[in-house]
């Protein structure tokens, strides 16, 4: 097991050194210069060009990726061109809200999904198990931001009990923290519901065509024994795979819920930084998104050893 | 029980839990003003961008010598009198009595005259007023002088500057930073002070009252007279979504928004809890600008001819929408200021097709194509493109449309390649009319080739006009002078002005007032009731 996490760690570093190059050379490629935005729009050719200077764009983009690479390597992720802070600083401030939304989107994903999967497979062809799948379509088919607004015009608009935006740190207050987590978590959990509830369906439902789920009603156990012990522990495997790509696309799922709900998160910093070709914080949130993203998946795989003793690393 | 009587309950109940009554922030305690502006700030040094957020940061933060009232007259600022000598060569100001940095320490002549220096390495005025000037010299704390080679008529005017970049004082040591790069130091003189420990780019900006801020007696006017902090606290909240914006306005979660999108408006205009202020008399102009360095707009002929295709009617109606805040207006230098006039506009912008499919001939045009570029995530900029792109086709240009968002624009129309190299023939966009109030201050007039804004035109007479302009001081020989650049700018066509355009701020209404009537959104003299 060790030396399978050990070989897994390590076959960290040659992605993370190519996600590295590609975004490097991505950002230098695509459209957009950081000077001219910087320099704001009534300055001169000149001034772009002396802002350009400053920032080391002016320089060979070997060079560029070589000074770069150096800081990376001691830890450092270099300074954001427009804040005049740190990269490390402003992930430090906006890791939070992130990491809140995504646990609680989660959470809240995985506790209404995987009762409604286990009972519209137990309810096979009823209209619960209908309405189900019904949901997991509009789940599915609805927009993130579409869901969004709708939520903020009934609870925070028209019946006032929510607020509309905003994100406060858990140390202002529990309840300031949880309250303006509601309605984020909710919008952004639909999609998720929908999708872990459908693999919970199908994978509770093959598993309960078993013969050992047979000899479990044979020997006289309750229903909700049989579903919970034996159908669901089966089924677990897949649900927790979906669960954990879940988790990896959150990431990237922030991103519009923290704009419409105005959560300063890591979502919001990717966009602020891609729209002012912000390069020191474009390419370290994308570094750290595929170091959360290998981490994610290697959990996965070490889960299933728990949860079924046949799987062997 | 109705659901949401059940969930208000929960939250009544969740609001009794010990964990609720945790300490409000700060923000909570005083009378703070919760305003989304129409961008993050992310840059803190006024003097060394000109981006629009920066400028209103400084207006803050920052005290100006001279200011602008709201007849467009310049006023003494920080400075209490001003002489000037006969031979209009020296100016001498003497600065007002109980001036102090946030830090506590007074303002100084040589404050002053390192913050001058600093703005006129950096600013297009500026840079124009160092050419003339001689020396800056303290006379003693209080008083300082300028001497200039020769007369020059725009002092005043360069010195109360209201837009980007606007000539704020900074304490000395503050001062002497390279112009070329950013400060590290925010102490300002201003109004408010900027809480450097609370802002959070990408989150808010925090601005408290000054308490030693002593404003002048006179009221308040435009940018100058008595600056008065009425309110403890300023938080500028980043909400990068316009709808979100306005549903925090609406669920009174914040007091102001600088700029709701049009589209918007009637959503406002609808809630009785809601005031539509128009702070900004001037309002915003919009421009085409043509780039002279290649086919087919090198042809001055065919520059000519998009003028007379183009109406103003069109690009105002298709962005703006609302009547209410837009106007058409052939003056160049802005319908109500000093030097509006419609001198050298007969026939122009009046979408005459015939005359203009007659210049393209007369010119020669093959059909090069035109790349226009669009600006995509601007609202108010969105619609022009496509506007511009069906009267130039109308007229028989060969137009080639292409869309982006607004950073790539910008950093693409300061290259000069070939337009089907990654360069550009045309764009839209829009100026603070503040920003172009004259020929000097007014950018896309710059006509000196290769050292003009992107698009370079290059005009010696139109040169010699603009410094005609600013050698003279007599205010009829200036409006003589400015008309005549008017009318040249349209006979050479460096750009072409489409009308102009108002945002109103949106507030709570009852609880936001007495906001000021000026060319940027300031928050001294503002009152609010309540939380």
């Amino acid at each position: 097991m060790l030396a399978f996490i050990a070989r897994r760690l390590l076959a960290t570093i040659p992605v993370l050194g190519m996600v590295a190059v590609f975004v490097f050379l991505l950002l230098r490629l695509t459209p957009g210069d950081p000077a001219a935005v910087i320099a704001g729009d009534n300055a001169n050719s000149q001034q772009v060009e002396e802002i350009r200077e400053k920032l080391g764009l002016a320089q060979p983009l070997l060079t560029q990726f070589v000074i770069w690479a150096g800081k990376l390597l001691q830890g450092d992720f270099g300074e954001s061109f427009f804040f005049k802070k740190t990269v490390a600083e402003l992930i430090t401030q906006r890791i939070e809200p992130t990491l809140a939304l995504s646990f609680f989107t989660i959470v809240l994903a995985v506790l209404i999904a995987v009762p409604l999967g286990v009972i519209a497979a137990y309810k096979h062809d009823s209209w619960i198990d209908r309405g189900v799948m019904g949901f997991s379509v509009l789940g599915f088919s609805v927009p993130v931001f579409v869901i969004g607004y709708l939520l903020i015009y009934v609870f925070a608009i028209e019946w006032g009990v929510l607020p509309v935006q905003g994100y406060r740190r858990i140390a202002e207050g529990f309840w300031p923290f949880i309250e303006r987590l509601i309605l984020p978590s909710a919008t952004l959990a639909v999609i998720y519901i929908a999708l872990i509830a459908r693999i919970t369906r199908a994978s509770v439902l093959e598993v309960l065509g078993e013969d050992y789920i047979r000899t479990a009603h044979a020997k006289g156990l309750t229903d909700r024994v049989v579903l919970m012990r034996h159908a669901l522990r089966n089924a677990a495997v897949p649900i927790v795979t979906v669960i954990g790509i879940g988790i990896a696309l959150l990431i990237g799922g922030v991103v519009v819920t923290e704009s419409v709900y105005n959560i300063p998160g890591l979502g919001r910093l990717t966009v602020d930084a891609v729209l002012a070709r912000d390069f020191p914080t474009i390419q370290a949130v994308i570094l750290l998104f595929s170091v959360a993203y290998v981490l994610v998946n290697l959990l996965i795989d070490l889960s299933y050893t728990l949860l079924d003793p046949r799987i062997r690393y | 029980m109705k659901l949401d009587t059940l969930l208000k309950l929960a939250a009544a109940a969740a609001m009794a839990t010990p964990l609720a009554f945790a300490a409000p922030p700060a923000a909570a305690q005083s009378n703070t003003v919760r305003a989304v502006m129409h961008s993050d700030l992310k840059i803190l040094d006024p003097i060394w961008t000109t981006a629009y957020i920066v400028r209103n940061h400084g207006y803050m933060n920052y005290d100006t010598l001279f200011s602008m009232d709201e007849k467009l007259n310049v006023k003494p600022q920080m400075v209490e009198k001003f002489e000037i000598s006969g031979n209009n060569l020296t100016y001498t100001f003497t600065l007002r009595d109980g001036l102090t940095w946030h830090d506590g320490k007074p303002v100084t002549s040589e404050d002053c005259i390192a913050s001058i220096k600093r703005w006129g390495a950096r600013d297009s005025m500026g840079q124009k007023l160092m050419t003339f000037t001689q020396e800056l010299v303290a006379v003693d704390a209080k008083t300082f002088r300028l001497v200039l080679k020769e007369p020059y008529g725009l002092v005043l005017q360069s010195l109360g500057k209201p837009s980007s970049n606007v000539p704020f004082m900074m304490p000395k040591r503050v001062a002497e930073t390279n112009p070329m790069e950013q400060i590290s130091d925010f102490t300002g003189s201003g109004p408010f002070m900027f809480k450097r420990d609370e802002w959070k780019p990408g989150e808010k900006t925090v601005y408290v009252r000054n308490p030693n801020y002593k404003p002048r007696n006179e009221p308040a006017s435009g940018l100058s007279g008595g600056k008065v902090a009425k309110v403890d606290r300023v938080e500028w909240l980043a909400i990068p979504d316009h709808q979100t914006a306005v549903n925090a306005l609406l669920a009174s979660e914040i007091d102001y928004i600088e700029a709701p999108p049009h589209d918007l408006l009637p959503v406002l205009k609808k809630d009785r809890n809601v005031a539509l202020v128009d702070y900004n008399p001037l309002g915003n102009q919009y421009t085409f600008r043509f780039n002279w360095t290649h086919p087919p707009f090198n042809n001055e002929k065919v520059r000519r001819a998009v003028i007379t295709a183009f109406n103003q009617e069109d690009f105002l109606k298709a962005v703006i929408g609302d009547a209410d805040y837009y106007k058409t207006c052939k003056a160049m230098f802005i319908c109500g200021s000093p030097l509006e006039s419609n001198k050298g506009m007969d026939g122009l912008l009046e979408s005459k097709v015939d005359n203009a499919k007659a210049l393209l001939k007369e010119a020669g045009y093959d059909g090069t194509p035109v790349v226009l570029m669009q600006s995509t995530d601007l609202i108010v900029l969105t619609n022009l493109a496509p506007v511009a792109a069906d009267l130039m086709r109308k007229a028989g240009l060969n137009v080639d449309m292409q869309s982006m968002d607004w950073q790539t624009l910008v950093s693409r129309r300061t290259k000069k390649d070939l337009p089907n190299a990654g360069g550009w023939n045309a764009f839209l966009t829009s100026w603070v009319a503040a920003d172009i109030l004259n020929p000097v201050m007014a950018g896309f007039l710059n006509s000196g080739c290769d050292k003009a804004m992107f698009g370079w035109p290059c005009d010696e007479q139109m040169e010699k006009l603009r410094d005609q302009f600013s050698r003279e001081t007599d205010a009829a020989k200036q409006k003589a002078l400015a008309e005549a650049v008017q009318e040249r700018a349209m006979q050479i066509g460096t750009h072409i002005h489409l009308g102009q355009w108002y945002q109103p701020i949106a507030v709570r209404k009852g609880v936001i007032e007495g906001i000021p009537t000026a060319p940027a959104p300031v928050f001294w003299n503002i009152t609010k009731k309540g939380n």
